[in-house]
């Protein structure tokens, strides 16, 4: 039988806020354990939340981004269940009325762009943690996460596969963090996905029974356990037995889904409006200010980028890949204006390449737009080969300084003196008549020997093109 | 509507509360004599009345997002049951 | 002098004249409580040095002239609201090694006005009983007769204010908890407007219905108590913003043309012979300063005991879920694995009527229940609410009795937790609305047991209702008289 699969995201992206949804301790990662935890986290007797401006700001500028409706009325409900890791005994989110509605993320499938609708995102706050390791075989609880602003962005089922549901999960990820309300670290948690996912025959409507699965905390991670669990689904039906609805959880170490046992009990979360907080109003005004503060969004940028500087839809899309390369492009451009192509290449090329064996971001760059901007205008005016750019950027890396600079003081600078190129090759080729001879016979390739005897004699600064066309001819005879 | 022995047991493990076999008789009396109480409400003609949450009809405050609690771990671990190395500690979760 | 006969104004009088010191006070009220409470049970916790220090504090700050109108006055807390370093109970096992690590918004209140916190008073287990029959401290005994319950929930204050061993009490009401053991005590009392006092640091029952307030013997007191605890917080969420307000400044007014609503729903049937006396002769007495009978109705009053036994219970079901063990109060000592530490501590750490309650809770909530009770209850809520906005269309203040008997016995209404219930008929709709509402001692029904007159005015109208209630003590002496236990 041919299966279709069916897979919805549930993702919940850390909104970037200085302190906690609904108390005044900080939101930073990596403090001591529950030395962020204040009285209003920890749900002493007697505390009460406030809502932070920053969070609903942040939810808004996700609603405006995603093209969905910003509620102008929502309301927070609790969700009552037992956990360690969750104070009060009731998460605070949003639950009948969410802030935000509708929307879309569009992804590519078959070469065409097509939308992946969200349901809704809800503001909540996050639960702390249970660290199980070392503890005489007891659990200890971290509260410093709990309390921390979550926007929960729900898609629709509108996944065809574990590819289409990564390919959702990397847009979601460039656009939360485009627009700046999440950093974006899945190592720290900050970007999370569950997965639901079922599949039912070919040409069905009614949807199968569909599984949660849980701890997606990387793209390949989540490739990896949704084909898993495509396949235990499709073995399961396939050799007579059903899917249970249930949560599963992803172990990477071993490749594979498992049910989770925490969430055995039929679930009663006895939702209710959260009487400690009053309705989410947010105006029109509001929704109009924060869409004056938003940025042009990637969708836009790639197609401008395509349009208004000539580049390929790969490179324009390599160039949007987070806000900050593309700013960082943008400026590189005002250095070397219409020289597209050319800075696109130094951007996904050297620069991505150092950035990565550093482990940096790109606003951690140790060479600014306008340093490698004055490397490239160097190459524009044929100061220096593309060889020697490398060196030189290397070296700017390493030492900062200015490409002019180095090129004057280590004397980097392209011969184009015609005669000081013919003079290294005839005095080359007096040296070694034997390979004149070769390539005189037809040994084309000998060629090479020349270009690579003649640059290493004037130390790589020769412009390769008039080296080329004088051994050519002085070659011929 | 009538409460059973298996409804209280549902309602006191989702409200995680053990509840002794001696115990059961008595609470559920007492439960179904609150139930019948509030049944009155059934029959209430609510058409087209909203539900109200708070008496009086305000909007939420909002809090500028600034850091302004200070670390007080001690203080509060001071009234804890069971801590080490900064960490609540309980019987084993299991995921 | 006699601390009995002696009224708050007259205590910061003195103060301030140097006529006594707060440490003179304090010791002095210490004193009456070390001789007369462990006949009560009206406080739980004293801590003697920790108040004389305050004590100290306040005599420092007089002499200083920085004194306010509460520096150096005792005030004893109910239980409910979080003291730093001092023991914070709510009247249960469950918090009964609680020892707060901070200050409620209230208590923050008071110590800036240089006020000494006397002790924490005993109530109902999180403020749940209308009898302080459930508190873990066990009962209170109200000081008219010491067979009878002083009311509830602040059982506690009402029992220790009417003994004279605290010139004022802070309290809470959720259903009734101020103003029923007011009544039943022979004091005043009075639950402001929800949002005027911050609910910040003071453990949540039902959140929407909480509201903190005072019992003192007289309205004048009330007022200048209520000065200092009122005033907006930034982090309750439902706490209003609004111009600070004497609440003495209206306090003689003349009542001339003020309109009594009465509502047809809180005489007649249901309400006991001596109680109904009581409260006619002191609407005589209000015609004679020159008010005039409006009748009116609350045609949804029966409702509203069916409604807040939903509403309440399915908040502090929720509210309650942070007694885990986890992090602070009690953890039961054997347990087998983490479900059964929760459920073993809860069991142990909470009474008889916070488990029905937190069961009737989450039943309400659950699935398939929601709908027909919680939503239902909020509909008919907006009823109730929409009972008084006709009301106060056509009067100033609404009065009545504030509890449909005198004082009860012991044990009497302990088997029926729904008989205990009703009990409340009149006081919840006023929470159920949000409301103000204040009683007044008005006189002595059967068992020379005191009777207390409810006076329910509109939105933010403490100032009103204070100058309402003040007239009528200036015309009687109700408030003025004590328990014969007091008299030492």
């Amino acid at each position: 039988m041919d299966w279709e699969v069916v897979i919805g995201l549930e993702t919940h992206a850390q909104l970037a806020t200085h302190s906690k949804i609904f108390s005044g301790a900080s939101t930073a990662f990596g403090a001591a354990p529950n030395a962020q935890a204040c009285a209003v986290d920890l749900a002493l007797p007697g505390v009460l939340p406030v809502l932070n401006r920053a969070a609903v700001e942040h939810a808004i500028r996700f609603g405006l981004a995603a093209e969905g409706v910003v509620a102008p009325r929502s309301i927070f409900a609790r969700k009552n269940y037992f956990y360690p890791d969750l104070p009060k005994g009731y998460q605070i989110s949003q639950f009948e009325t969410p802030v935000v509605s509708g929307g879309r993320i569009m992804i590519e499938r078959n070469g065409s762009e097509i939308p992946i609708r969200l349901t809704r995102a809800h503001l909540e706050e996050d639960a702390g943690k249970s660290l199980h390791e070392d503890f005489h075989g007891l659990s200890g609880i971290d509260l410093n996460r709990a309390g921390t602003p979550l926007l929960e962005i729900v898609s629709e089922p509108d996944m065809r596969s574990a590819a289409e549901a990564v390919a959702y999960a990397r847009e979601l990820h460039r656009l939360v963090t485009w627009i700046g309300i999440c950093d974006g670290n899945m190592q720290e948690g900050s970007f999370r996905c569950d997965a639901n996912v079922s599949v039912r025959p070919k040409g069905q409507q009614a949807f199968g029974t569909r599984c949660e699965i849980k701890n997606l905390n990387s793209f390949r991670f989540m490739e990896k356990a949704i084909e898993f669990e495509i396949r235990r689904q499709i073995e399961l039906i396939e050799s007579g037995g059903t899917v249970v609805q249930e949560t599963r959880l992803y172990d990477p170490d071993r490749d594979e889904t498992r049910p989770m046992r925490s969430k055995e009990d039929a679930q009663d979360y006895r939702y209710f409006p959260d009487p400690d907080l009053l309705p989410l109003c947010i105006d029109a005004a509001w929704i109009a200010r924060v869409r004056e503060t938003l940025p042009e969004l990637p969708d836009a940028m790639r197609r401008r980028f395509v349009e208004d500087f000539g580049l390929s839809h790969y490179d324009a899309g390599v160039l949007t890949a987070s806000h900050d390369l593309a700013q960082y492009f943008r400026a590189l451009m005002l250095v070397v204006p219409g020289e597209a192509k050319l800075c696109a290449n130094w951007v996904s090329g050297e620069l991505s390449a150092a950035l990565h064996r550093e482990g940096i971001e790109v606003r951690q760059s140790r060479i600014t737009p306008t340093q490698l901007g004055g490397l490239l205008r160097r190459i524009q005016d044929g100061t220096i080969s593309g060889k020697i750019a490398k060196e030189i950027f290397d070296v700017l890396w390493s030492d900062g300084g200015e490409a002019d600079t180095l090129i004057e003081s280590k004397g980097l600078k392209q011969i184009s003196d015609v005669s000081a190129l013919e003079k290294i090759v005839e005095e080359l080729m007096a040296a070694h008549p034997d390979q004149v001879a070769e390539y005189r016979s037809g040994k084309e390739k000998v060629f090479g020997f020349f270009v690579g005897r003649a640059m290493k004699a004037c130390g790589g600064r020769a412009n390769p093109a008039q080296l080329n066309a004088i051994l050519k001819d002085r070659l011929a005879g | 509507m009538a409460l059973t022995e298996n409804d209280l047991r549902h309602l006191a493990r989702l409200a995680r509360i053990r509840v002794e076999d001696d115990e059961t008789g008595p609470m559920l009396a007492q439960l179904s004599g609150i139930l019948g109480l509030i049944d009155q409400l059934q029959a209430v003609d609510t058409r087209g009345v909203e539900p109200l949450a708070h008496a009086l009809d305000l909007e939420q405050r909002l809090r500028p997002d600034e850091v302004t609690e200070t670390d007080r771990r001690e203080q509060f671990q001071a009234v804890a049951p069971q801590v080490e190395a900064g960490l609540y500690l309980v019987p084993k979760v299991i995921e | 002098m006699n601390l009995a006969t002696t009224s708050l104004r007259q205590l910061a009088q003195a103060l301030q004249a140097r006529q006594i010191s707060s440490r003179e006070l304090a010791e002095a009220y210490l004193g009456r409580i070390a001789r007369l409470d462990p006949g009560l049970g009206s406080f739980i916790t004293i801590d003697r040095e920790r108040t004389l220090r305050q004590a100290d504090a306040a005599d420092a700050r007089i002499a200083s002239g920085t004194a306010g109108p509460l520096t150096g006055i005792p005030i004893a807390h109910k239980d409910i609201f979080c003291a730093q370093g001092w023991l914070t109970t709510c009247g249960s096992k469950m918090l009964s090694n609680f020892v707060s690590p901070y200050d409620a918004h209230v208590i923050e209140q008071f110590e800036a006005a240089g006020a000494l916190i006397l002790g924490k008073t005993n109530m109902d287990e999180f403020a749940m009983g209308s009898s302080t029959e459930t508190s873990f401290y066990g009962r209170v005994k109200n000081p008219w007769d010491p067979t009878k319950v002083p009311g509830g929930s602040s059982g506690g204050s009402a029992a220790a204010v009417a003994a004279r061993l605290a010139p004022a009490a802070t309290a809470t009401d959720t259903g009734g908890s101020i103003r029923q053991p007011a009544a039943l005590c022979g004091i005043s009392g009075i639950k402001p407007t929800y949002g005027l006092v911050s609910r910040y640091g003071m453990i949540a029952f039902a959140s929407s219905l909480d509201q903190g307030g005072v019992v003192a013997p007289s309205a004048e007191d009330l007022g200048i108590v209520l000065n200092t605890m009122a005033g907006f917080d930034a982090r309750d969420s439902t706490s209003i913003a609004r111009p600070a307000e004497d609440y003495t400044a209206q306090l003689d007014k003349p009542l001339q043309g003020l309109r009594i609503g009465l509502p047809r729903e809180f005489f007649g049937g249901g309400v006991s012979a001596d109680v109904e006396r009581a409260i006619e002769a002191a609407l005589q007495e209000y015609e004679r300063l020159g008010a005039t009978r409006v009748e009116i109705s609350l045609p949804n009053t029966a409702l509203s005991v069916p409604v807040y036994y939903v509403l309440a219970p399915a908040e502090a079901s929720s509210n309650l879920s942070r007694f885990d063990g986890v992090r602070y109060g009690w953890r039961a000592s054997r347990y087998e694995d983490l479900g059964d530490m929760y459920e073993r501590s809860r069991a142990e750490g909470f009474g008889a009527e916070v488990k029905r309650r937190i069961l009737t809770g989450t039943y309400v909530l659950s699935r398939g229940y929601y709908d027909a009770y919680y939503l239902q209850a909020q509909r008919v809520r907006r009823l109730i609410v929409n009972d008084f906005k006709s009301a106060f269309a056509q009067c100033d203040v609404i009065m009545g009795p504030s509890t449909p008997s005198v004082a009860f016995g012991f044990g009497e209404k302990t088997s029926d937790p729904v008989q205990m219930y009703l009990s409340d008929i009149f006081t919840i709709s006023v929470n159920l609305a949000g409301l103000p509402g204040l009683s007044i001692p008005a006189g002595f029904g059967e068992g020379g047991l005191p009777v207390g007159l409810q006076i329910i005015g509109d939105y933010f109208s403490e100032a009103r209702l204070l100058n309402v209630a003040h007239r009528y003590q200036q015309a009687t002496d109700w408030h003025a008289r004590v328990p014969a236990l007091a008299n030492v």
